[in-house]
This record gives C-alpha cells, structure tokens and sequence, in this order.
C-alpha cells in the first residue's frame, strides 16, 4: 500500500467515532499499544524527537531499500499519533517516506483535537521520519 | 455570608455557561488565569464605544473622561492594597513586566558587582530569569531559599545564606504551582532587620489573600489583573515612594518626561516616571471593575467560601489511588498539583478535557521546583471562587474513572 492508501485508510478508521474527542483520544491509546516499540536501551537523548512537549524517541532500521520505524512516548496518547505516522511511513523507500504529505491530520479533524502546540510536536515528528530516511 | 451567594456570583460569569467537547465547562485552570465578570467585559467594551481617547495631556472632552477613569483605577488599586500614595502604584502589562520593570531599574544605580539577591526554589521562571540577566550584567550573585519536602520555604537556611552584601529578597507570596502560602511577613521582617530590599511576587495572592503593603512592610509588591477576575495585558508594581523616587526610568519615551531637549531630558514625576508610552487604557479601566466586584463581594466572604472549598478538595484528593499530590503544606491555598503513577499528566489533562474540566499540565513555569520533587511536570487543579463542590466531584470522578482504565 501506498503512503496515501494507509492514510485513507486512517481516515476511515477514525470516520466511525464520529469525532467526538473522548472516543478518540481513546482510540489513539489503543493504537498506542500496537506501536512498533523501540528496544529500551535505544531510548536515548539522541533518538528523541525536538519540539515535542511528550517525550517521543524514534528509531530507524534500513532493510535493502526500505526503512522500519521503533518508537515510544511517555504519554499514551502521543504514542498512539507517532504509531499512526509509524504505520504510515514504515517499510516503505526513501523517496516515498520524503515525498509524502501528511494530509489525514487534517481530514480526521485531529488537528482541532490536538491544538496548535501539539501541532508543532507532530510536524516535529514528520519531520524525524523524513531526516532518518534522508540520512540513512 | 451576605453578599455570596454562588449562584449569582456564578450567573456574573458569562463563560461558566459554556459546553465543551458537550460537556459543562469546569474551569479549574484558575492559577494561569481567572475568568472575567460581565462588568469587566462591559467596561471595557463601553470605554471602546463612547470614550476611547489617549489619556493625559488631552484637552478635549474624551481625553478627559478616560484619564480620570485611567486614575480612578489607581486610586482604586491603591486602597485595594493600602499603599500611602498614588505615586506608589506603576502600572506594567504584568507581573513578568514588574519584576524586569525593578530589576532593571535598580541594576542601572542600586546593585554593585558582588552584590547578593536571594530568591527561593519555589519562584516562577519570572521571578527567577530577570535576576539571572541583571546578575550576569552586573556580576551579582543570585542565592536560592530551600523547599522542604512539603513544599515551604525553609527560613532558617534563608537566615543563613544572609550576608552584608545581601541586596534584595524577591519571594512568591502564594506558590503558583503548589498553593503553598509563604510567611511573608516574617520574610519581610528579616529583610527590614538586614537593610534588605524586600519585593513579593503577588500574582497568586492577588484575589485571594488579603493585600496589605503596609502591613506587610515590604519594598515591592508586584501582581497581575488577570489572575483576579481582570483583564490580561495590566499588572502593578508597587514600591514605596522614596524608594521610586531614588530608582532612574526603565524605559524612555512619551509620558514619563517632563522636558525634553538634544542636551538634556528631565523625566516626570512619579508615577509616571515609569509609565513610557501609551498604556493599555481599556483593560485598566476593566481592571477597576474587578476591584470594584472582588470588595463588592467581600474579601472575607470570599476567603470563608474558597477556604471551605480547598477543604474539600483537599480532603477528596488525598483519599483518589494512585496520585501524588506535590505541595501538602497546611497552609495552602486551593492549587492542587499531582502526578500519577500510571499515567502521564498530559494525558490526564486531555482526557479531562474530553469531558469538559480544564485544568493544566506540565512545569507550570517551575522546572527549578519540579526538578527538587523529581518530577517533570505536574497536573495542576486550581480553584478560584466560582468553582462549586459539585464542580470538585464531577472532577474526582472523571479522574478516578481515567486513572482507572
């Protein structure tokens, strides 16, 4: 599947809550619990992400040409947003990992469920995933 | 109890009617802002619609109008907090700005390399960072009061970092992150002994202490509109009179001058030596009327009904598993800061707000403080005198419910 395949896949996922906020943030927690977790020992000041309030570590794995993503947060429902982004953006190449815009924020209405300072953190992010990509 | 009724007070409160994600809005973020009564809002709204003019040095009608509502507002701050002298009372945008305003103002003349500012580990980052510029600038050194595991100032080892070339103590009255009530008085007694410059950091006790600058003693006392039903954008910085009169301006502009020429400016009496620039006029016409409604009300009123309020609260909390509540001095007022074991602050605080309660998370401009309890941050529940008992189980609920799952 493609990077926007899985995000029209989110989108429909998430159209059954009907955006109310209770029944997403706790959807977000489930889906915090399917993350590709990160190795413990891996959680260190350098795989953490910049600019997000939560601590969010990430980790890349390069297999031939695709890349797998680990992560973890201290906070569940940031877990659940970086195990979306994980779900979106793993194993796939480096030019579709740089290329792909995040447009299901927008379309589930998390955007207004995550407030602007939260934004930053997930454009933060997004941002990670793409200088893995570019880097390794 | 004559003047409080809680539902009338709560029906001079538009917000409070508000729905939030569908659910009844319960504002307990009230340590970061209070919310405003109709008053206010209407007082600021009728200077926009029928007097709205630059005060001061005015001759027309409008002018006129606004300056003496401007002053009112001193005079009404002025017997708020039993100063002697108008001239006493500066208006700043906040309590941040007061804080620079001072420290700024006595780095130009008063402090000397190797001078000694004593501050505690329970200050807000603003009444810690504006001693950290002017003590890098002039080479002071900054000193740091103790906290004790229940969260309260320990003033034998403030008695002991006291030296002869200690200047200044700037102390929080009311801690904005763990509502602990420091002795300010006895603060301040220490400081007078010593020769110290004595400056309270108000912006907590503001609404719900009583404010007595004579009584109290000190040198400064600085607070905020919008922590007591005011509008944002307004603070004061109180000093004494012969203490404003020895400090040079902080800033330099329109307002504060009395002749200006290439070769020589002269500067304005007090107060507005201090107040450069067009102020903010709207909110400080609003912010009289949240006087006028605080002493409407009544102080003691007010005290007797938020104190049985923090009771209860207190005594809920502490039986809630699985938290700890950070700040367990006896005398406190209704700020509750915890964290949970099993689950982070900030997801508690937006599953909160899934239904409705708004409360605040993080370091609550503290990381010095939270670094001493070995925590992060914090979710922080604060009360003002709107809030109901009511308001305080439908919280206890939620949270037993989402610490819960």
């Amino acid at each position: 599947m493609t990077t926007q395949e899985i995000q029209q896949g989110i989108i429909e996922d998430f159209s059954i809550l009907d955006g109310d906020l209770e029944m997403t943030l706790n959807y977000l927690m489930e889906l915090g619990e399917e993350i590709q977790l990160i190795d413990e020992d891996l959680k260190t000041d350098d795989r953490l992400v910049k600019g997000c309030q939560s601590k969010v570590w990430l980790e890349c794995k390069k297999i031939g040409e695709i890349y797998k993503f680990y992560g973890d947060s201290n906070t569940s429902i940031t877990k659940g947003l970086l195990s979306i982004l994980i779900r979106i953006f793993d194993e796939k190449s480096q030019e579709e990992i740089v290329n792909t815009s995040l447009f299901f924020i927008e379309r589930i209405g998390l955007n207004r469920f995550i407030g602007t300072q939260r934004s930053n953190g997930l454009q933060s992010m997004e941002k990670k995933f793409k200088l893995l990509a570019l880097k390794n | 109890m004559t003047n409080f009724n809680i539902e009338s007070v709560r029906e001079d409160f538009p917000i409070l009617k508000s729905q939030v994600n569908n659910h009844k809005l319960v504002y307990f973020d009230n340590a970061a802002t209070t919310q405003k009564p109709l008053r206010v809002i209407e007082a600021i709204s009728d200077y926009y619609k029928t007097y709205n003019a630059n005060i001061h040095r005015g001759i027309h009608t409008l002018a006129e109008k606004a300056t003496e509502e401007f002053e009112n507002t001193r005079k009404t701050i002025k017997n708020y907090i039993g100063a002697t002298s108008e001239k006493e009372i500066i208006f700043t945008r906040g309590t941040t700005e007061g804080i620079n305003l001072i420290a700024s103002s006595l780095g130009k003349k008063y402090f000397k390399p190797g001078d000694e500012i004593i501050i505690s580990e329970m200050e807000h980052h603003s009444n810690i960072v504006p001693w950290q510029m002017i003590a890098e600038e002039k080479n002071l050194k900054l000193k740091i009061i103790n906290v004790n595991s229940y969260g309260e100032l320990d003033l034998n080892h403030f008695r002991k970092i006291i030296t002869e070339k200690t200047k200044l103590v700037s102390i929080v009255y009311i801690s904005n992150a763990l509502g602990t009530i420091n002795p300010v008085e006895e603060i301040i007694e220490i400081c007078s002994d010593n020769n110290i410059l004595s400056l309270i950091d108000g912006a907590q006790a503001s609404a719900h202490s009583d404010i007595d600058v004579q009584k109290m003693n000190c040198d400064f006392f600085v607070f905020s509109a919008h922590k007591m039903y005011g509008p944002t954008g307004v603070g004061v910085v109180y000093g004494k009179e012969k203490i404003l009169e020895e400090m040079p301006p902080y800033m330099g502009g329109g307002e504060m001058i009395q002749d200006v020429s290439f070769e020589k400016t002269t500067y304005n009496d007090l107060p507005h030596k201090f107040e450069a620039g067009t102020p903010n006029i709207g909110d400080v016409v609003g912010f009289k009327e949240a006087i006028n409604y605080i002493n409407n009300l009544g102080k003691k009123n007010i005290q007797a009904y938020e104190e049985k309020l923090m009771s209860y609260a207190k005594k809920e909390l502490e039986k809630v598993e699985g938290i700890k509540i950070i700040g367990t001095s006896d005398k406190k007022i209704g700020i509750f800061s915890f964290v949970s074991e099993n689950m982070h602050y900030y997801d508690i605080g937006l599953l909160l707000d899934a239904k409705g309660i708004a409360v605040r998370t993080g370091h609550h401009c503290t990381q010095p403080l939270m670094e001493k309890f070995n925590v992060e941050g914090t979710a922080r529940m604060s009360l003002a005198l709107y809030n109901t008992t009511d308001e305080i189980d439908y919280f206890l609920n939620t949270l037993s419910n989402i610490l819960s799952r």
